[in-house]
């Protein structure tokens, strides 16, 4: 009669046991693998900042790439030159991508080729940045014969495009209807209530996503590689090569040369400084929009 | 009668109230002129071009991947029509006699992916529940802050990083340790130059890292309350209770992040080109020098001379999109059997 209950007791205690110690053991595995991720984050910024800052100087931002051999130098051509791409992509990419955006939320929702919309941009926002550069190379620059700023341009605006489609059309849905169906109620056409209405309350939250958007391809080298190609000099014209801080760095770094691997570092620090920059206003202009960027 | 009775309702409605416009009471039909500037008032005019333009926009989308392939086909046509489906098996990659092999490249690729996704999940899936469920609330801003910074990080930083610290690294005291312990199985054998498989690896897995660790936690949080809370109320431990409630109910999403991982690994291009060697061998050594699609396209694509060379290159580039595709496809079609499965048995 009474063994029973003491065996299941002392069972019960022995479970108990390896079951509080296995809840122990994978709280301390949590807390070991966040130490374990923020050790190369932390090692991977601490170091660009150590490196980087150290090799800052006021010719970096003012002087053109020196040749092999002297000192100095900077990258002011390069910084220029990353400006000038990304502003040709953000100025394809922007419209089309936020165009698209509208299409699903307000007209494409739940049809067929709504559905295909979203699926194709779902797929190519997973393509490798690489294959367009080779899109963009076999486009532009093959049938121009020479690399140019515009190929660049394009090969990144494509990039963009998915994911400025994708988050317009989150955040207009997060739009309620009652807006819409008010603004129908007052007789304003569709055009003018999308315009007006929905894009007005859902623009801190396209604003994010098209600052992402920017973020993400203001640091890509690859599409660059083999379109904007890279160039020592200044050059503005969109007709020809032009240099990119991505493309720099990626030179500079394989370079067997200590003071090219110098700038290498402070256009590393700069880089980042420009895409933390707007990824913070992000944050500051999504946390202070009427819809908090559409996060909950 | 300062106006005609017809008039006053008839541009009330045209202003306000669509619907009732075909419902107009007038006799004689308006001249174009009129009935263009009512319909450009009522918006119809407008509407429809705005319509337009955005259908345009949408189906932008799907011009530009049909030219993506269109223009990878047309120009890797040389290397298809030469070399066939053998360029997938062959391990010859020699533009000097014009003989080109894929293997080597999707070996390095398909290993490096794998290898880094092998390191990366635990770590992901271990940080988001964390995050979620244990860190004191005054650290999960912070610490979920930065783990999005390695996110915002480009490719070629992380390169440089890798170039200048990861690789001595690995070389003077990684390896030596690894080979020491796990010399044995022969995929950690001398000779260790710091560049290779393993360092391109451990790269990408700090790279897709906030991928998988982002999207887990998002599906994660969307569990409902009530199924924690159910867990615990049965007397489940923490752990217990994150097992049956949350891991249970967040699988499908945790899935999809794993193969949106695994597609980030695959294309990426400029850190793995840095530090893997560029070597195409296929070898077990995991210490060896690779070779992976992107970084073959990016390594040799300005320096290639010939057609047939850039045409072999193109269709790597071509394979590159086409698995990414079919990465992508494998993902969605999961997440739907998964969820599939799922709404059957709650029925």
């Amino acid at each position: 009669m009474s063994t029973l209950p003491v065996r299941s007791s002392n069972m019960e205690r022995m479970i108990n046991v390896r079951r509080k110690s296995t809840n122990h053991l994978v709280t301390a595995l949590a807390v070991v693998s966040t130490i374990i991720v923020l050790v190369p984050l932390v090692a991977v910024l601490g170091y660009l900042i150590y490196k980087g800052a150290s090799s800052l100087n006021w010719a970096f931002f003012t002087h053109t790439p020196v040749p092999v051999g002297e000192t100095g130098g900077g990258m002011a051509n390069s910084i220029v030159g990353s400006g000038v791409v990304l502003g040709i992509a953000s100025l394809m990419g922007i419209p089309l991508g936020i165009g698209a955006g509208v299409y699903l939320a307000e007209y494409g929702a739940g049809t067929i080729f709504g559905e295909a919309v979203r699926f194709t941009a779902d797929v190519l926002n997973g393509v490798p940045s690489i294959v367009m550069g080779l899109a963009a190379y076999a486009l532009i620059v093959a049938k121009q014969q020479h690399f140019s700023a515009l190929a660049g341009g394009v090969a990144l605006a494509i990039m963009m495009v998915p994911t400025i489609t994708r988050t317009t059309e989150e955040m207009l849905r997060t739009v309620p209807h009652a807006v819409r169906e008010a603004a129908f109620g007052l007789g304003i056409p569709k055009w003018r209530t999308i315009l007006s209405i929905s894009l007005r309350t859902a623009s801190p939250g396209i604003i994010t996503g098209c600052m992402l958007a920017f973020a993400r391809v203001a640091g890509e080298t690859a599409p660059l590689l083999f379109t904007a190609f890279g160039n020592q000099f200044w050059s503005l014209s969109l007709n020809q090569p032009i240099a990119a801080l991505p493309l720099q760095i990626y030179e500079y770094a394989l370079s067997p040369y200590d003071e090219w691997h110098r700038l290498a570092w402070a256009g590393a620090l700069v880089l980042i400084v420009m895409i933390m920059v707007s990824v913070t206003l992000v944050r500051i202009f999504a946390s202070r929009g009427a819809l908090k960027g559409g996060q909950h | 009668m300062p106006l005609p009775e017809t008039q006053i309702p008839q541009t009330i409605v045209t202003e306000f109230a669509e619907p009732a416009v075909s419902a107009e009471p007038v006799a004689a039909p308006p001249s174009a002129v009129r009935r263009f500037l009512r319909a450009k008032s009522s918006g119809r005019i407008a509407d429809g071009g705005f319509a337009g333009v955005m259908v345009i926009c949408a189906l932008s989308i799907f011009v530009i991947v049909l030219l993506i392939i269109w223009v990878l086909v047309v120009n890797s046509k040389l290397s298809i029509h030469a070399f066939g489906w053998k360029f997938f098996g062959s391990q010859v990659w020699d533009p000097v006699s014009g003989d080109f092999g894929a293997l080597p490249f999707i070996w390095g690729t398909v290993v490096s992916s794998l290898l880094a996704v092998a390191m990366a999940v635990p770590l992901a899936l271990m940080v988001a529940i964390f995050l979620l469920e244990i860190c004191p609330p005054f650290l999960r801003g912070p610490i979920s802050f930065l783990t999005e910074l390695l996110a915002a990080i480009p490719s070629v930083v992380y390169g440089l990083w890798g170039v200048f610290v990861l690789v001595p690294l690995i070389r003077d005291n990684v390896g030596p340790v690894l080979e020491k312990f796990l010399g044995w199985t022969g995929l950690f054998a001398d000779p260790n130059f710091g560049v290779g498989m393993f360092t391109a690896s451990v790269i990408l897995a700090i790279m897709i890292f906030p991928v998988i660790s982002s999207i887990s936690r998002d599906v994660m949080r969307v569990v409902p309350v009530s199924q924690r809370e159910a867990a615990l109320a049965l007397g489940a431990t923490r752990w217990e209770m994150i097992r049956i409630s949350i891991l249970r109910n967040a699988r499908i999403g945790i899935v999809g992040s794993v193969i949106l991982g695994l597609g980030r690994a695959l294309g990426e291009t400029m850190a793995v080109t840095m530090v893997i060697g560029n070597h195409p061998d296929i070898v077990k050594n995991l210490f060896a020098p690779a070779y992976t699609l992107a970084s073959v396209i990016a390594n040799e694509f300005t320096e290639a001379t010939g057609d047939l060379y850039l045409s072999a290159l193109i269709e790597i580039g071509l394979a590159l999109f086409l698995v990414t595709i079919v990465v992508n496809a494998i993902a969605r079609l999961l997440v739907w059997a998964v969820t599939r499965g799922n709404t059957a048995r709650a029925a």
